[in-house]
């Protein structure tokens, strides 16, 4: 009987056709994300220009000479700056636009779960750093000449865009609502996500300096328990955020 | 919305009471330390106001859970209570650290675990109440700020074992210490009994400033009813 009925939607039916509707819901927030920035590209060039007036500004502002410029300390804490700043940018612009035209309103009336929601926005907001990102490192490499292509910069640059996004969707989801909003979302967000910020900055740095895999392994261990447990309890309380 | 209970009068004496003494056993009671001189009798009052922190961020975090369970105001007012007491005992807490790191550590500040937690601590809960300021709807507030102080109160533990890793300088008095700390000391028995006093007698403090602040919090909202049912 179940066989000829097409997959429907409704949440509740089986644990498979619940996952799916989930996993479906979740990927046409994704997609509608994604193809509102293909034909607009607010976001991402705005986060990218950003990103490289402040690897511009740190030039000046750190005199960084030849030989500093490629102390890996001074490389990882830029380059985090960086992603850190211009995320705040791409968070509170992917949140905003959600509440501006009622689009959340939208969003909350679909019979789906809203973790699906949450998923949804997190990866979206995940795929557009990994792009300012992806698009940064190289110019870095250039401009700074460093060569930052190491498979561990790699990963500790996606852990912590994971940690760093998960916490900062469901902030945005927040700080949009007030009525302070254009200046609330750093205030919240920055002192919530130094665990995460302390820890990628210590391993991108133990990656750039050639260090023993025993001295990055406690950084990462921390990142991937901050990435899971900020995931989990920003799932769990998610529903309250939006509730009206 | 009645009178002050009785009970509530007898702990503001008590707790008056207990100060003074504690305050006596600081400075009379507890012997000079041999090394740091008297700088080191801010350690009972700093120890004593960083526990107040600790038990005032705990329990907005415990009635912030409590309030998205139960989704009941009171529980909103005990978190607002507990992050406002939190923050001025966390304030004290740095500040005295600061006074004597000055002439022990010869520094006002370093980038050590406990202070860098303290630090976001202090930062986190300043957020919290600048949330709350900028939500009219008082439902929705509360259930922000019962939000934002259970994502702080995960953050706090993290950021801690994070700034851990590296190298500490503090002096950890109670339990085992590491020999290497800059401004380590063992203390007397007379020095226990002082520190052992002044924290009871803060967490005295505590109790009585978070019963007043709750009771402020429901006459605000008893205020704001009334105000309300006004303008209706």
């Amino acid at each position: 009987m179940s066989i000829d009925q097409q997959s429907t939607p409704y949440p509740g039916e089986s644990t498979s056709g619940r996952l799916g509707s989930f996993m479906r819901a979740m990927f046409a927030v994704v997609w509608k994300d994604l193809s509102a920035e293909l034909r607009s590209r607010e976001l991402i060039s705005a986060m990218l220009v950003f990103a490289l007036l402040v690897i511009l500004i740190f030039n000046f502002a750190l005199d960084l000479d030849p030989a500093s410029r490629r102390e890996p300390t001074i490389t990882a804490g830029v380059l985090w700056v960086i992603f850190v700043f211009a995320g705040t940018l791409g968070l509170n612009r992917s949140m905003a636009v959600e509440k501006d035209r009622g689009c959340m309103d939208g969003l909350l009336l679909a019979p789906v779960d809203r973790s699906a929601i949450y998923f949804g926005k997190v990866i979206g907001n995940l795929v557009f750093m990994l792009m300012v990102e992806i698009i940064v490192l190289p110019i870095y490499s250039l401009l700074y000449n460093v060569n930052l292509f190491n498979p561990g910069l790699l990963l500790v640059i996606l852990l912590g865009s994971i940690g760093y996004v998960a916490v900062g969707t469901l902030l945005a989801a927040m700080a949009v609502q007030a009525r302070t909003r254009d200046i609330l979302l750093p205030i919240l967000l920055f002192p919530v996500v130094l665990p995460v910020i302390l820890a990628a900055v210590k391993a991108s740095t133990g990656f750039l300096d050639g260090s023993e895999m025993e001295m990055i392994l406690p950084w990462l261990n921390l990142l991937i328990v901050y990435d899971i447990i900020f995931s989990a309890v920003a799932f769990m309380v998610f529903d309250y955020v939006v509730e009206e | 919305m009645n009178s002050k209970p009785r009970l509530l009068t007898i702990l503001d004496v008590v707790t008056v009471l207990l100060l003074l003494v504690a305050s006596y056993m600081v400075f009379f009671y507890a012997p000079q330390e041999a090394v740091m001189g008297d700088v080191q009798r801010v350690f009972y009052f700093h120890v004593a106001s960083g526990w107040v922190g600790m038990l005032g961020f705990i329990g907005a975090a415990v009635s912030g859970i409590i309030y998205l369970i139960k989704k009941d105001r009171k529980w909103d007012i005990v978190g607002l209570a507990a992050v406002e007491i939190g923050i001025a005992f966390i304030f004290i807490n740095i500040v005295t650290g600061s006074i004597w790191a000055r002439p022990i550590w010869n520094t006002w500040w370093t980038w050590d675990p406990r202070l860098t937690t303290a630090t976001v601590m202090l930062l986190i809960y300043l957020a919290y109440l600048m949330l709350r300021q900028g939500i009219e709807d008082p439902d929705r507030r509360a259930r922000f700020g019962a939000v934002y102080a259970i994502i702080g109160s995960l953050s706090v533990p993290l950021t801690y074992f994070s700034a851990r890793i590296f190298r500490t300088i503090h002096p950890v008095v109670i339990g085992s210490g590491d020999p290497s700390a800059t401004g380590s000391f063992d203390m007397t028995p007379m020095m226990t009994q002082a520190f052992m006093f002044s924290l009871f007698t803060f967490t005295f403090i505590f109790i009585d400033l978070f019963w007043h602040r709750i009771r402020l919090g429901q006459k605000t909202d008893h205020v704001e009813q009334l105000r309300l049912k006004t303008m209706e």
